[in-house]
């Protein structure tokens, strides 16, 4: 239950960080700990350097630009659940962190390391992906920093694989800001409190001045290897009014998701939770849409 | 193996030690400055047990190496009590309500419930549960934890009460 010897390195740059990311062998990059930690106690993983980024300032920025919202890969979970800004601009973030495990944990894990991480059932994917996330990726290039984007859509290559090359580090977050008087939701179901979820779903809406829907946003964690957006629906929902019916597409929609399952989940049950979780999610998406007047 | 030098402020005393740089927060408070208050449980984040405040925040000293605390505050259970062993509001409170029975989880919903109390002094019973969730008690039943901290909460609220009115009679 001890970790095994290595290198640890603790850059204060992101210049630092990506040299030291793209230079040494065999390293791992240390952002919160909260998933990284537990494996290396268990030696399930082992590494030579561990680069350790929790003194890199500038990647811990919580701010608005250009109308996107921008977070930084090593913004601490608890920190970006208690931001104002959060908040007033994605209300969505903050009402998915209460149900990101525990308090201790969110006090040290980060947004990116979450990303990274990429379990199917985080919730912090999902919210990624239902708020057109795009991922700022950096690396190590000709004695500088090169840096690309990459939509949240591209980000999961399969089970727990986010589609970084060997020598990249992910650095920041961008994420849509919705009018103010939007809908939003998440809901999820998991077996214990603060678990992952076995399924969540995360709701967004706007509507038109006849309280029909313009803009919907539908997003199932739990079911694949990363967060499917419900494109689909979403526009098949654009126009109709907020109401019973609405609510029974997305919902019978999600019920037909192609999903995964495991020794703890059936694929119908799964199918069952996307379908309710959705009709929940949404529901209270429409309950807090401020209609335009 | 290159050790690195740690500095760090516990409970108000600074120490310095060199640390290999895979020893973790708990072995160091344990071994490297002979504060055996933290208890070390699950040792993968579960068990809540190693809590302690990493500048006045929970944390889990299994997932956080000793080199990672370089220039940071630490508060662990020897730190809440008075210099002269006198037990602070939670402490007394844990011990009247029998909050506590093998004592193995107490350092650690301790560390959690001074942070919510830092954070509110009245806060709701839902609230002390949520807060307690990252903690297993396998003795109590939780339902002792959550009165002491009901009752610490009331205790603190009632000192910063008189506080002042204690002032205006002098």
């Amino acid at each position: 239950m001890k970790p095994s010897e290595f290198e640890y390195h603790a850059p204060t740059t992101i210049d630092d960080a990506v040299r030291l990311l793209g230079t040494l062998e065999d390293a791992r990059v240390l952002a919160g700990g909260q998933s990284l930690m537990p494996m290396m106690n268990f030696r399930y993983l082992m590494t030579t350097h561990l680069i350790d980024l929790n003194g890199v300032d500038a990647l811990t920025r919580i701010e608005e630009r250009n109308g996107r919202l921008h977070i930084g890969a090593m913004a601490r979970q608890r920190d970006i659940e208690l931001s104002p800004l959060v908040t007033q601009r994605a209300p969505l973030i903050r009402d998915a962190y209460q149900l990101v495990s525990h308090k201790q944990i969110r006090n040290r894990g980060t947004l990116g390391g979450s990303l990274c991480q990429l379990d199917p059932s985080s919730e912090q994917p999902c919210f990624t992906a239902a708020l057109d996330g795009v991922l700022t990726i950096a690396r190590h290039e000709d004695g500088a920093v090169a840096t690309r984007e990459l939509p949240m859509s591209d980000w999961a290559l399969m089970y727990m694989t986010p589609a970084l090359e060997e020598g990249e580090l992910l650095t920041g977050i961008s994420l849509d800001i919705w009018p103010a008087g939007h809908g939003y939701a998440f809901e999820e179901f998991a077996r214990r409190h603060g678990d992952y979820a076995i399924v969540g779903v995360a709701a967004l809406c706007t509507a038109d001045a006849h309280g029909r829907l313009d803009r919907v946003s539908l997003t199932v964690c739990g079911v694949a290897p990363g967060p499917v957006r419900m494109h689909e629906v979403e526009t098949a929902l654009r126009g109709r009014p907020m109401d019973e019916d609405a609510l029974r597409i997305a919902g019978d929609a999600a019920r037909e998701l192609d999903v995964m399952t495991d020794a703890h989940v059936s694929t119908d049950y799964r199918q069952h939770l996307a379908g309710v979780l959705t009709e929940r999610a949404l529901k209270t998406a429409f309950s807090r849409v401020a209609t335009k007047s | 193996m290159e050790t690195r030098t740690v500095r760090v402020v516990v409970n108000g005393t600074a120490y310095e030690r060199e640390v290999e740089p895979r020893r973790m927060l708990g072995d160091f408070l344990r071994h490297d400055l002979d504060l055996t208050g933290t208890h070390y449980g699950c040792e993968h984040g579960v068990c809540g047990a190693c809590t302690v405040l990493i500048d006045g925040r929970t944390a889990r000293a299994c997932l956080t190496l000793a080199a990672q605390m370089d220039g940071h505050t630490l508060t662990t259970v020897e730190g809440l009590a008075g210099a002269d062993g006198t037990l602070n509001a939670l402490q007394k409170a844990f011990a009247e309500c029998h909050a506590l029975q093998c004592g193995f989880c107490t350092p650690g919903m301790l560390m959690t419930l001074t942070e919510l109390l830092n954070e509110t002094d009245s806060p709701t019973e839902a609230e002390i549960r949520e807060a307690i969730t990252g903690n297993l008690c396998r003795c109590t039943g939780y339902q002792p934890i959550v009165a002491a901290a009901l009752l610490a909460a009331q205790r603190i609220r009632e000192q910063r009460a008189a506080a002042p009115a204690a002032q205006a009679t002098e």
